[in-house]
Protein backbone atom coordinates (compact mmCIF):
# COMPACT_ATOMS: atom_id res chain seq x y z
CA UNK A 1 0.00 0.00 0.00
CA UNK A 2 1.01 3.54 -0.56
CA UNK A 3 2.33 6.47 1.58
CA UNK A 4 1.02 8.59 -0.94
CA UNK A 5 -2.74 9.63 0.00
CA UNK A 6 -4.43 8.03 -2.29
CA UNK A 7 -8.24 7.76 -3.35
CA UNK A 8 -9.65 11.42 -3.59
CA UNK A 9 -10.91 13.88 -1.06
CA UNK A 10 -13.15 13.15 1.20
CA UNK A 11 -12.58 10.94 4.75
CA UNK A 12 -15.70 9.23 4.20
CA UNK A 13 -14.08 7.32 0.39
CA UNK A 14 -12.49 4.40 2.12
CA UNK A 15 -15.86 3.99 4.13
CA UNK A 16 -18.21 3.81 1.22
CA UNK A 17 -15.75 2.03 -1.05
CA UNK A 18 -14.92 -0.69 1.99
CA UNK A 19 -18.76 -0.93 3.08
CA UNK A 20 -19.36 -3.60 0.32
CA UNK A 21 -16.96 -6.08 1.46
CA UNK A 22 -17.29 -5.27 4.98
CA UNK A 23 -21.50 -5.67 5.22
CA UNK A 24 -20.47 -9.24 3.07
CA UNK A 25 -17.99 -10.45 5.03
CA UNK A 26 -19.87 -9.69 8.45
CA UNK A 27 -23.21 -11.20 7.28
CA UNK A 28 -21.34 -14.22 6.07
CA UNK A 29 -18.30 -15.07 8.08
CA UNK A 30 -18.73 -12.98 11.35
CA UNK A 31 -22.67 -13.84 12.19
CA UNK A 32 -22.58 -16.99 11.09
CA UNK A 33 -19.32 -18.23 13.02
CA UNK A 34 -21.77 -16.26 16.04
CA UNK A 35 -24.38 -18.73 15.38
CA UNK A 36 -22.31 -22.01 15.68
CA UNK A 37 -20.88 -20.46 18.90
CA UNK A 38 -24.71 -19.87 19.88
CA UNK A 39 -25.97 -22.87 18.44
CA UNK A 40 -23.30 -24.92 20.87
CA UNK A 41 -25.18 -23.67 23.57
CA UNK A 42 -28.61 -25.04 22.62
CA UNK A 43 -30.50 -28.22 23.66
CA UNK A 44 -31.32 -30.87 20.36
CA UNK A 45 -33.05 -34.00 20.30
CA UNK A 46 -32.14 -35.19 16.77
CA UNK A 47 -34.90 -33.98 15.35
CA UNK A 48 -34.69 -30.00 16.16
CA UNK A 49 -32.94 -27.79 18.34
CA UNK A 50 -34.29 -25.53 21.01
CA UNK A 51 -32.36 -22.06 22.48
CA UNK A 52 -31.24 -22.83 26.24
CA UNK A 53 -27.81 -22.38 27.42
CA UNK A 54 -26.19 -25.61 28.85
CA UNK A 55 -22.70 -26.53 28.68
CA UNK A 56 -24.05 -30.17 28.08
CA UNK A 57 -22.78 -30.29 24.81
CA UNK A 58 -19.28 -29.64 25.74
CA UNK A 59 -19.41 -31.87 28.65
CA UNK A 60 -20.53 -34.41 26.34
CA UNK A 61 -17.77 -33.93 23.48
CA UNK A 62 -15.23 -33.68 26.21
CA UNK A 63 -16.31 -36.69 28.21
CA UNK A 64 -16.52 -39.23 25.28
CA UNK A 65 -13.17 -40.75 24.78
CA UNK A 66 -13.46 -40.80 20.73
CA UNK A 67 -12.93 -36.88 20.67
CA UNK A 68 -8.62 -37.78 22.53
CA UNK A 69 -8.29 -40.07 19.29
CA UNK A 70 -10.16 -38.10 16.76
CA UNK A 71 -8.20 -35.02 18.11
CA UNK A 72 -4.96 -37.16 18.11
CA UNK A 73 -5.37 -38.78 14.56
CA UNK A 74 -6.32 -35.47 13.45
CA UNK A 75 -2.98 -33.97 14.97
CA UNK A 76 -0.89 -36.76 13.59
CA UNK A 77 -2.28 -36.26 9.91
CA UNK A 78 -1.37 -32.58 10.09
CA UNK A 79 1.80 -33.09 11.68
CA UNK A 80 2.90 -35.80 9.42
CA UNK A 81 1.86 -33.31 5.78
CA UNK A 82 3.13 -30.69 7.34
CA UNK A 83 6.92 -32.28 7.27
CA UNK A 84 6.20 -33.58 4.00
CA UNK A 85 4.73 -30.55 2.23
CA UNK A 86 6.92 -28.41 4.50
CA UNK A 87 10.44 -30.60 2.86
CA UNK A 88 9.07 -30.86 -1.08
CA UNK A 89 8.06 -27.17 -0.76
CA UNK A 90 11.46 -25.83 0.53
CA UNK A 91 13.12 -28.22 -2.24
CA UNK A 92 10.82 -26.97 -5.51
CA UNK A 93 11.34 -23.36 -4.50
CA UNK A 94 14.89 -23.33 -3.71
CA UNK A 95 15.33 -25.20 -6.94
CA UNK A 96 12.88 -22.76 -9.07
CA UNK A 97 14.44 -19.30 -7.45
CA UNK A 98 18.21 -20.81 -6.96
CA UNK A 99 19.18 -22.63 -10.00
CA UNK A 100 16.42 -22.54 -12.49
CA UNK A 101 18.61 -19.15 -14.41
CA UNK A 102 15.92 -18.12 -16.95
CA UNK A 103 13.16 -15.89 -15.40
CA UNK A 104 11.16 -16.82 -18.21
CA UNK A 105 11.56 -20.68 -17.20
CA UNK A 106 11.45 -19.86 -13.80
CA UNK A 107 7.80 -17.95 -14.19
CA UNK A 108 6.91 -20.62 -16.15
CA UNK A 109 7.30 -23.41 -13.52
CA UNK A 110 6.19 -21.77 -10.67
CA UNK A 111 2.97 -21.62 -12.60
CA UNK A 112 2.90 -25.20 -13.49
CA UNK A 113 3.16 -25.98 -9.51
CA UNK A 114 0.05 -23.74 -8.92
CA UNK A 115 -2.12 -24.20 -11.85
CA UNK A 116 -3.84 -27.31 -10.18
CA UNK A 117 -5.05 -24.94 -7.46
CA UNK A 118 -7.60 -23.70 -10.12
CA UNK A 119 -9.09 -27.41 -10.41
CA UNK A 120 -11.41 -29.40 -8.05
CA UNK A 121 -9.84 -30.70 -5.19
CA UNK A 122 -12.50 -33.55 -5.63
CA UNK A 123 -11.20 -34.55 -9.07
CA UNK A 124 -7.77 -34.52 -7.73
CA UNK A 125 -8.40 -36.48 -4.96
CA UNK A 126 -10.39 -38.98 -7.63
CA UNK A 127 -7.79 -39.30 -9.31
CA UNK A 128 -5.57 -41.71 -6.65
CA UNK A 129 -8.08 -44.35 -7.24
CA UNK A 130 -7.00 -45.79 -10.57
CA UNK A 131 -3.29 -45.73 -9.34
CA UNK A 132 -2.97 -46.47 -5.84
CA UNK A 133 -6.18 -49.93 -5.85
CA UNK A 134 -5.55 -53.32 -5.48
CA UNK A 135 -5.66 -53.69 -9.42
CA UNK A 136 -3.89 -50.26 -9.85
CA UNK A 137 -1.13 -49.15 -11.61
CA UNK A 138 1.45 -49.18 -8.69
CA UNK A 139 0.31 -52.86 -7.96
CA UNK A 140 0.82 -53.96 -11.13
CA UNK A 141 4.09 -52.36 -11.68
CA UNK A 142 5.23 -53.84 -8.40
CA UNK A 143 3.62 -57.67 -9.25
CA UNK A 144 5.62 -56.92 -12.77
CA UNK A 145 8.86 -56.00 -11.28
CA UNK A 146 8.70 -58.84 -8.87
CA UNK A 147 8.51 -56.77 -6.29
CA UNK A 148 5.12 -58.30 -4.45
CA UNK A 149 3.74 -61.39 -5.11
CA UNK A 150 0.34 -60.50 -4.63
CA UNK A 151 -1.28 -56.55 -5.17
CA UNK A 152 -0.93 -54.69 -1.81
CA UNK A 153 -4.32 -53.78 0.18
CA UNK A 154 -2.62 -50.77 2.08
CA UNK A 155 -2.35 -48.35 -0.80
CA UNK A 156 -5.90 -47.03 -1.23
CA UNK A 157 -8.17 -46.70 1.64
CA UNK A 158 -5.71 -46.83 4.42
CA UNK A 159 -4.11 -43.63 6.40
CA UNK A 160 -1.21 -44.14 3.57
CA UNK A 161 -3.81 -42.80 1.39
CA UNK A 162 -5.13 -40.12 3.07
CA UNK A 163 -1.77 -38.47 3.88
CA UNK A 164 -0.74 -38.80 0.65
CA UNK A 165 -3.74 -37.20 -0.99
CA UNK A 166 -3.54 -34.06 1.46
CA UNK A 167 -0.01 -33.74 0.35
CA UNK A 168 -0.52 -34.10 -3.31
CA UNK A 169 -3.73 -31.06 -2.92
CA UNK A 170 -1.86 -29.05 -0.28
CA UNK A 171 1.74 -28.80 -1.31
CA UNK A 172 1.05 -25.79 -3.61
CA UNK A 173 0.03 -24.09 -0.37
CA UNK A 174 3.55 -24.31 0.90
CA UNK A 175 5.27 -23.54 -2.65
CA UNK A 176 3.84 -20.29 -3.23
CA UNK A 177 4.68 -18.94 -0.36
CA UNK A 178 8.55 -20.07 0.02
CA UNK A 179 9.21 -19.16 -3.14
CA UNK A 180 8.00 -16.22 -2.78
CA UNK A 181 10.38 -15.39 0.39
CA UNK A 182 13.29 -16.57 -1.45
CA UNK A 183 12.75 -14.32 -4.53
CA UNK A 184 13.18 -11.83 -2.40
CA UNK A 185 16.28 -12.61 -1.14
CA UNK A 186 19.01 -10.62 -2.22
CA UNK A 187 21.61 -12.44 -4.29
CA UNK A 188 24.46 -10.40 -3.47
CA UNK A 189 24.35 -11.41 0.22
CA UNK A 190 24.83 -15.13 -0.86
CA UNK A 191 27.36 -13.84 -2.99
CA UNK A 192 28.86 -12.20 -0.39
CA UNK A 193 28.65 -14.96 1.78
CA UNK A 194 30.63 -17.08 -0.75
CA UNK A 195 33.60 -14.56 -1.24
CA UNK A 196 33.93 -14.66 2.52
CA UNK A 197 34.29 -18.54 2.30
CA UNK A 198 30.98 -19.72 3.11
CA UNK A 199 30.38 -23.22 1.66
CA UNK A 200 26.84 -24.20 0.30
CA UNK A 201 25.75 -25.80 3.59
CA UNK A 202 26.46 -22.90 5.79
CA UNK A 203 24.54 -20.93 3.00
CA UNK A 204 21.90 -22.76 3.09
CA UNK A 205 21.58 -22.93 6.99
CA UNK A 206 22.78 -19.41 7.79
CA UNK A 207 20.53 -16.72 4.77
CA UNK A 208 18.56 -19.36 2.92
CA UNK A 209 16.27 -21.01 5.46
CA UNK A 210 16.39 -17.71 7.93
CA UNK A 211 14.82 -16.02 5.46
CA UNK A 212 12.45 -18.72 3.80
CA UNK A 213 11.29 -18.43 7.43
CA UNK A 214 7.76 -16.21 7.22
CA UNK A 215 7.00 -18.33 3.98
CA UNK A 216 7.49 -21.43 5.43
CA UNK A 217 5.03 -20.05 8.28
CA UNK A 218 2.84 -18.97 6.14
CA UNK A 219 2.52 -22.28 4.41
CA UNK A 220 1.99 -24.28 7.67
CA UNK A 221 -0.87 -22.34 8.45
CA UNK A 222 -2.35 -22.83 5.52
CA UNK A 223 -1.44 -26.64 5.05
CA UNK A 224 -2.46 -27.03 9.04
CA UNK A 225 -6.07 -25.34 8.79
CA UNK A 226 -6.86 -27.22 5.31
CA UNK A 227 -5.86 -30.96 7.21
CA UNK A 228 -7.68 -30.07 10.39
CA UNK A 229 -10.79 -28.89 8.06
CA UNK A 230 -11.02 -31.77 5.75
CA UNK A 231 -13.86 -34.16 6.21
CA UNK A 232 -13.66 -35.53 2.49
CA UNK A 233 -10.29 -36.72 1.99
CA UNK A 234 -9.99 -38.49 5.14
CA UNK A 235 -13.47 -40.07 4.67
CA UNK A 236 -13.03 -41.70 1.09
CA UNK A 237 -9.80 -42.36 0.93
CA UNK A 238 -9.67 -44.18 4.06
CA UNK A 239 -12.90 -46.02 2.95
CA UNK A 240 -14.56 -44.64 6.42
CA UNK A 241 -11.54 -46.57 8.57
CA UNK A 242 -10.17 -43.49 10.01
CA UNK A 243 -11.70 -40.28 11.35
CA UNK A 244 -11.31 -36.72 11.66
CA UNK A 245 -12.19 -34.12 14.32
CA UNK A 246 -14.82 -32.37 11.04
CA UNK A 247 -15.68 -35.87 9.67
CA UNK A 248 -17.12 -36.86 13.12
CA UNK A 249 -18.85 -33.61 13.29
CA UNK A 250 -19.75 -33.93 9.79
CA UNK A 251 -21.49 -37.75 11.14
CA UNK A 252 -23.17 -35.36 14.23
CA UNK A 253 -24.72 -32.64 11.32
CA UNK A 254 -26.11 -35.62 9.07
CA UNK A 255 -27.92 -37.21 12.51
CA UNK A 256 -29.38 -33.30 12.96
CA UNK A 257 -27.05 -33.05 16.31
CA UNK A 258 -26.17 -29.40 15.51
CA UNK A 259 -25.28 -28.43 18.64
CA UNK A 260 -23.11 -31.26 19.64
CA UNK A 261 -21.61 -30.57 16.00
CA UNK A 262 -21.51 -26.71 17.05
CA UNK A 263 -19.23 -27.49 20.03
CA UNK A 264 -17.12 -29.74 18.63
CA UNK A 265 -16.39 -26.99 15.72
CA UNK A 266 -16.25 -24.59 18.69
CA UNK A 267 -13.23 -26.61 20.09
CA UNK A 268 -11.54 -27.53 17.00
CA UNK A 269 -11.37 -23.92 16.06
CA UNK A 270 -9.68 -23.13 19.23
CA UNK A 271 -6.85 -25.81 18.88
CA UNK A 272 -6.77 -24.21 15.41
CA UNK A 273 -6.07 -20.60 16.82
CA UNK A 274 -3.36 -21.80 19.20
CA UNK A 275 -1.44 -23.81 16.21
CA UNK A 276 -1.75 -20.75 14.27
CA UNK A 277 -0.04 -18.36 16.91
CA UNK A 278 2.16 -20.67 17.81
CA UNK A 279 3.48 -20.21 14.07
CA UNK A 280 2.82 -16.43 14.69
CA UNK A 281 4.78 -16.00 17.97
CA UNK A 282 7.88 -18.02 16.25
CA UNK A 283 7.49 -15.38 12.75
CA UNK A 284 6.26 -12.34 12.86
CA UNK A 285 4.58 -12.18 9.56
CA UNK A 286 3.27 -8.57 9.35
CA UNK A 287 6.25 -7.88 9.74
CA UNK A 288 8.01 -9.73 7.57
CA UNK A 289 5.22 -8.78 4.67
CA UNK A 290 5.59 -5.33 5.09
CA UNK A 291 9.53 -5.79 4.13
CA UNK B 1 16.54 -14.16 -8.66
CA UNK B 2 19.50 -16.24 -11.13
CA UNK B 3 22.96 -16.73 -9.81
CA UNK B 4 24.91 -14.26 -10.91
CA UNK B 5 28.18 -16.39 -11.25
CA UNK B 6 27.91 -18.33 -15.09
CA UNK B 7 28.93 -21.59 -13.56
CA UNK B 8 28.95 -24.80 -14.97
CA UNK B 9 25.74 -26.73 -13.42
CA UNK B 10 26.73 -29.07 -10.57
CA UNK B 11 25.48 -32.38 -9.50
CA UNK B 12 22.99 -30.40 -7.37
CA UNK B 13 21.28 -29.14 -10.70
CA UNK B 14 20.54 -32.30 -11.65
CA UNK B 15 19.57 -33.78 -8.34
CA UNK B 16 16.73 -30.95 -8.15
CA UNK B 17 15.91 -30.94 -11.43
CA UNK B 18 14.55 -34.84 -11.21
CA UNK B 19 13.14 -33.83 -7.78
CA UNK B 20 11.33 -31.19 -9.50
CA UNK B 21 10.39 -33.39 -12.20
CA UNK B 22 9.04 -35.83 -9.75
CA UNK B 23 7.30 -33.38 -8.34
CA UNK B 24 5.53 -32.39 -11.19
CA UNK B 25 4.65 -35.96 -12.36
CA UNK B 26 3.30 -36.33 -8.89
CA UNK B 27 1.42 -33.33 -9.30
CA UNK B 28 -0.06 -34.09 -12.85
CA UNK B 29 0.29 -38.03 -13.15
CA UNK B 30 -2.54 -38.78 -11.57
CA UNK B 31 -4.72 -36.49 -13.29
CA UNK B 32 -3.48 -37.33 -16.62
CA UNK B 33 -4.18 -40.90 -15.90
CA UNK B 34 -8.07 -40.66 -14.87
CA UNK B 35 -8.30 -38.48 -18.39
CA UNK B 36 -7.07 -41.46 -20.18
CA UNK B 37 -8.88 -43.99 -18.54
CA UNK B 38 -12.24 -41.89 -19.23
CA UNK B 39 -12.17 -42.35 -22.41
CA UNK B 40 -12.45 -46.62 -21.68
CA UNK B 41 -14.31 -48.48 -24.14
CA UNK B 42 -17.84 -49.83 -22.98
CA UNK B 43 -16.80 -53.16 -21.08
CA UNK B 44 -13.36 -51.34 -19.13
CA UNK B 45 -13.26 -50.78 -15.76
CA UNK B 46 -12.34 -48.24 -13.45
CA UNK B 47 -8.36 -49.12 -13.77
CA UNK B 48 -5.72 -49.92 -16.60
CA UNK B 49 -5.58 -52.13 -19.27
CA UNK B 50 -7.74 -50.11 -21.47
CA UNK B 51 -10.49 -52.25 -23.08
CA UNK B 52 -10.34 -50.23 -26.45
CA UNK B 53 -11.16 -46.52 -26.91
CA UNK B 54 -14.60 -44.94 -27.17
CA UNK B 55 -16.49 -41.97 -25.46
CA UNK B 56 -19.00 -44.10 -24.51
CA UNK B 57 -18.91 -42.57 -20.56
CA UNK B 58 -19.25 -39.34 -21.75
CA UNK B 59 -22.48 -40.09 -23.78
CA UNK B 60 -23.43 -42.48 -20.55
CA UNK B 61 -22.89 -39.18 -18.33
CA UNK B 62 -25.73 -37.78 -20.09
CA UNK B 63 -28.10 -40.27 -21.19
CA UNK B 64 -28.48 -42.25 -18.44
CA UNK B 65 -30.37 -40.83 -15.53
CA UNK B 66 -28.23 -42.78 -12.76
CA UNK B 67 -26.17 -39.78 -11.90
CA UNK B 68 -28.79 -37.78 -10.71
CA UNK B 69 -29.35 -34.04 -12.12
CA UNK B 70 -25.97 -33.63 -14.06
CA UNK B 71 -26.81 -30.96 -16.08
CA UNK B 72 -28.28 -29.13 -14.02
CA UNK B 73 -25.86 -29.34 -11.61
CA UNK B 74 -23.77 -28.19 -14.25
CA UNK B 75 -25.77 -24.79 -15.30
CA UNK B 76 -26.02 -23.86 -11.73
CA UNK B 77 -22.23 -24.50 -10.96
CA UNK B 78 -21.78 -22.39 -14.07
CA UNK B 79 -24.26 -19.63 -13.33
CA UNK B 80 -22.55 -19.33 -9.38
CA UNK B 81 -19.10 -19.12 -10.47
CA UNK B 82 -19.85 -16.29 -12.95
CA UNK B 83 -21.59 -14.55 -9.98
CA UNK B 84 -19.51 -14.86 -7.59
CA UNK B 85 -16.94 -13.81 -10.09
CA UNK B 86 -18.21 -10.52 -11.07
CA UNK B 87 -19.32 -9.48 -7.06
CA UNK B 88 -15.76 -10.90 -6.24
CA UNK B 89 -13.78 -8.77 -8.83
CA UNK B 90 -16.00 -5.36 -7.92
CA UNK B 91 -16.20 -5.69 -4.58
CA UNK B 92 -12.71 -6.37 -3.63
CA UNK B 93 -11.22 -3.65 -6.25
CA UNK B 94 -13.14 -0.64 -4.28
CA UNK B 95 -12.19 -2.51 -0.90
CA UNK B 96 -8.53 -2.92 -1.81
CA UNK B 97 -8.59 0.70 -3.03
CA UNK B 98 -10.11 2.01 0.22
CA UNK B 99 -7.58 -0.29 2.42
CA UNK B 100 -5.14 2.19 1.02
CA UNK B 101 -5.86 4.72 3.55
CA UNK B 102 -6.48 4.46 7.41
CA UNK B 103 -9.68 4.40 8.83
CA UNK B 104 -11.87 2.98 11.60
CA UNK B 105 -12.51 -1.18 11.48
CA UNK B 106 -10.00 -1.67 9.01
CA UNK B 107 -8.24 -4.38 10.99
CA UNK B 108 -11.46 -6.17 12.31
CA UNK B 109 -12.46 -6.86 8.73
CA UNK B 110 -9.24 -7.94 7.52
CA UNK B 111 -8.55 -10.51 10.46
CA UNK B 112 -12.74 -11.22 9.67
CA UNK B 113 -11.76 -12.11 6.12
CA UNK B 114 -8.28 -13.81 7.36
CA UNK B 115 -11.09 -16.09 9.58
CA UNK B 116 -13.03 -17.21 6.72
CA UNK B 117 -9.74 -18.33 5.20
CA UNK B 118 -9.02 -20.89 8.15
CA UNK B 119 -11.92 -22.04 9.45
CA UNK B 120 -12.89 -25.32 8.32
CA UNK B 121 -15.20 -24.92 5.61
CA UNK B 122 -18.10 -27.31 6.88
CA UNK B 123 -18.34 -24.76 9.89
CA UNK B 124 -19.07 -21.54 8.05
CA UNK B 125 -21.92 -23.55 6.03
CA UNK B 126 -22.93 -25.10 9.09
CA UNK B 127 -23.20 -21.25 10.37
CA UNK B 128 -24.85 -19.79 7.46
CA UNK B 129 -27.82 -22.57 7.08
CA UNK B 130 -28.62 -22.34 10.83
CA UNK B 131 -28.75 -18.75 10.52
CA UNK B 132 -31.23 -19.34 7.58
CA UNK B 133 -33.21 -21.68 9.24
CA UNK B 134 -33.31 -18.93 12.50
CA UNK B 135 -34.34 -16.34 10.56
CA UNK B 136 -36.64 -18.49 8.84
CA UNK B 137 -35.56 -18.38 5.14
CA UNK B 138 -35.08 -21.20 3.08
CA UNK B 139 -31.65 -22.58 1.77
CA UNK B 140 -31.25 -21.93 -2.07
CA UNK B 141 -28.08 -22.26 -4.19
CA UNK B 142 -28.81 -19.03 -5.49
CA UNK B 143 -28.69 -17.10 -2.13
CA UNK B 144 -27.15 -19.45 0.54
CA UNK B 145 -25.10 -20.71 -1.81
CA UNK B 146 -23.82 -17.77 -3.41
CA UNK B 147 -23.04 -16.68 -0.27
CA UNK B 148 -21.31 -19.26 1.44
CA UNK B 149 -19.46 -19.30 -2.11
CA UNK B 150 -18.41 -15.63 -1.49
CA UNK B 151 -16.90 -16.09 2.21
CA UNK B 152 -14.55 -18.35 0.17
CA UNK B 153 -14.21 -16.24 -2.88
CA UNK B 154 -14.40 -12.67 -1.22
CA UNK B 155 -11.39 -13.26 1.29
CA UNK B 156 -8.48 -14.59 -1.72
CA UNK B 157 -9.81 -11.75 -4.25
CA UNK B 158 -8.78 -8.66 -1.46
CA UNK B 159 -5.49 -10.51 -0.45
CA UNK B 160 -4.58 -10.77 -4.44
CA UNK B 161 -6.10 -7.39 -4.92
CA UNK B 162 -4.06 -6.01 -2.41
CA UNK B 163 -0.18 -7.87 -3.89
CA UNK B 164 -1.77 -5.96 -7.02
CA UNK B 165 -2.15 -2.40 -5.66
CA UNK B 166 1.77 -2.88 -3.80
CA UNK B 167 2.61 -2.53 -7.55
CA UNK B 168 0.42 0.35 -8.18
CA UNK B 169 1.35 4.22 -8.31
CA UNK B 170 -0.97 6.46 -6.70
CA UNK B 171 0.45 9.29 -8.88
CA UNK B 172 -1.48 7.74 -12.10
CA UNK B 173 -4.40 8.95 -9.80
CA UNK B 174 -3.28 12.41 -8.95
CA UNK B 175 -2.28 13.76 -11.89
CA UNK B 176 -5.91 12.71 -13.09
CA UNK B 177 -7.19 14.40 -10.49
CA UNK B 178 -5.03 17.46 -11.00
CA UNK B 179 -5.70 17.47 -14.70
CA UNK B 180 -9.61 18.09 -13.64
CA UNK B 181 -10.57 14.68 -14.10
CA UNK B 182 -13.93 13.40 -12.20
CA UNK B 183 -13.63 10.64 -9.27
CA UNK B 184 -15.42 8.46 -11.70
CA UNK B 185 -13.46 9.43 -14.32
CA UNK B 186 -10.47 8.91 -12.69
CA UNK B 187 -11.56 5.24 -12.27
CA UNK B 188 -12.75 4.26 -15.10
CA UNK B 189 -9.69 5.79 -17.41
CA UNK B 190 -6.97 5.61 -14.94
CA UNK B 191 -7.65 3.17 -12.40
CA UNK B 192 -9.52 0.18 -13.95
CA UNK B 193 -7.52 0.15 -17.16
CA UNK B 194 -4.16 0.11 -15.27
CA UNK B 195 -4.87 -2.71 -12.70
CA UNK B 196 -6.90 -4.68 -15.29
CA UNK B 197 -4.41 -7.69 -15.39
CA UNK B 198 -4.73 -7.77 -11.59
CA UNK B 199 -8.66 -8.03 -11.97
CA UNK B 200 -8.54 -10.58 -14.60
CA UNK B 201 -6.41 -12.66 -12.12
CA UNK B 202 -9.02 -12.04 -9.28
CA UNK B 203 -12.00 -13.21 -11.11
CA UNK B 204 -9.92 -16.06 -12.09
CA UNK B 205 -9.88 -16.99 -8.58
CA UNK B 206 -13.48 -15.94 -7.84
CA UNK B 207 -14.62 -17.80 -10.59
CA UNK B 208 -12.80 -21.05 -10.04
CA UNK B 209 -13.02 -21.15 -6.08
CA UNK B 210 -16.55 -21.20 -6.72
CA UNK B 211 -16.51 -23.62 -9.38
CA UNK B 212 -15.09 -26.14 -7.38
CA UNK B 213 -16.23 -25.81 -4.11
CA UNK B 214 -17.77 -28.32 -2.00
CA UNK B 215 -17.10 -28.25 2.16
CA UNK B 216 -19.15 -24.74 2.19
CA UNK B 217 -21.77 -25.37 -0.26
CA UNK B 218 -22.74 -28.77 1.21
CA UNK B 219 -25.21 -27.44 3.88
CA UNK B 220 -26.44 -23.94 1.77
CA UNK B 221 -27.56 -25.07 -1.29
CA UNK B 222 -30.35 -26.52 -0.34
CA UNK B 223 -32.33 -29.23 -2.49
CA UNK B 224 -31.04 -28.25 -5.79
CA UNK B 225 -26.83 -29.56 -5.55
CA UNK B 226 -23.75 -27.97 -7.04
CA UNK B 227 -21.75 -29.92 -9.62
CA UNK B 228 -18.70 -30.67 -6.94
CA UNK B 229 -21.90 -31.66 -4.73
CA UNK B 230 -22.61 -33.98 -7.14
CA UNK B 231 -19.18 -35.38 -8.07
CA UNK B 232 -18.41 -36.21 -4.40
CA UNK B 233 -21.57 -37.96 -4.57
CA UNK B 234 -20.37 -40.09 -6.97
CA UNK B 235 -17.36 -41.09 -5.68
CA UNK B 236 -19.09 -43.36 -2.90
CA UNK B 237 -21.20 -44.95 -5.33
CA UNK B 238 -20.41 -44.55 -9.19
CA UNK B 239 -18.00 -47.34 -9.93
CA UNK B 240 -17.99 -47.20 -13.52
CA UNK B 241 -15.39 -44.96 -15.35
CA UNK B 242 -18.26 -42.52 -16.10
CA UNK B 243 -17.15 -41.10 -13.02
CA UNK B 244 -13.86 -40.40 -14.45
CA UNK B 245 -15.85 -38.86 -17.45
CA UNK B 246 -17.26 -36.43 -15.27
CA UNK B 247 -13.66 -35.49 -13.63
CA UNK B 248 -12.12 -35.45 -17.49
CA UNK B 249 -15.16 -32.31 -18.46
CA UNK B 250 -15.15 -30.31 -15.13
CA UNK B 251 -11.21 -30.51 -15.33
CA UNK B 252 -11.62 -29.38 -18.87
CA UNK B 253 -14.15 -26.30 -17.95
CA UNK B 254 -11.26 -25.62 -15.20
CA UNK B 255 -8.01 -25.29 -17.72
CA UNK B 256 -10.62 -23.55 -20.29
CA UNK B 257 -10.88 -20.73 -18.04
CA UNK B 258 -7.23 -21.24 -16.39
CA UNK B 259 -5.88 -20.65 -20.18
CA UNK B 260 -8.66 -17.26 -21.21
CA UNK B 261 -7.70 -15.29 -17.96
CA UNK B 262 -3.69 -16.15 -18.49
CA UNK B 263 -3.78 -15.48 -22.79
CA UNK B 264 -6.20 -12.20 -21.37
CA UNK B 265 -3.14 -10.98 -18.87
CA UNK B 266 -0.50 -11.83 -21.53
CA UNK B 267 -1.93 -10.20 -24.08
CA UNK B 268 -2.51 -7.02 -22.32
CA UNK B 269 1.12 -7.25 -21.66
CA UNK B 270 2.84 -7.55 -24.67
CA UNK B 271 0.27 -4.87 -25.73
CA UNK B 272 2.00 -2.55 -22.81
CA UNK B 273 5.04 -3.71 -24.10
CA UNK B 274 4.94 -2.81 -27.29
CA UNK B 275 3.00 0.73 -26.56
CA UNK B 276 6.27 1.13 -24.57
CA UNK B 277 8.85 0.37 -27.28
CA UNK B 278 7.10 2.58 -29.36
CA UNK B 279 7.43 5.53 -27.63
CA UNK B 280 11.54 5.36 -27.18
Amino acid sequence: MSARSPGSGSQLTPYLQVAPLALLILALVGIPIGTVFMLSFWESDGISVYPAFTWQNYHDVLTASVTLSLFANTLKYAAIVLVATVLIGFTCSYFLVFHVRNLKWQIGLFLLCTIPFWTSNVIRMVSWIPFLGREGLFNQMLMQAGLISQPLDILLYSDFAVVLTYIHLFTLFMIVPIFNSMAKINPNLIEAARDAGANPFQILTGIIIPLSKTGIALGSIFVVTLVMGDFFVVRVMSGGQSASVVSAMKNEIDQLFYPQASAMAVLLVLVVVLMVSAILRVVDIRAELAR
Amino acid sequence: MSQSTPTRRGADFYILAAFFGLFVLFLYGPMLMIFILSFQGPTGGLTFPMRGVSTHWFHDLWSSSRYGDLGGAFRRSLILGVMAMLITATVCLFAALGFRRRFWGAGPIFYLSIISLIVPGILLGLGISQLFQILGLRLSWWLSGLGAHLSWTLPFGLLIMFAVLNRFDGSWEEAARDAGAHPWQVLRLVTVPILFPGLIAVALFGFTLSYDEMPRSLLTVGGKNTLPIEISNMTTNVTTPALYAIGTVTSAVSFLVIALAFAGIAIIQRQRSRAKRGKN
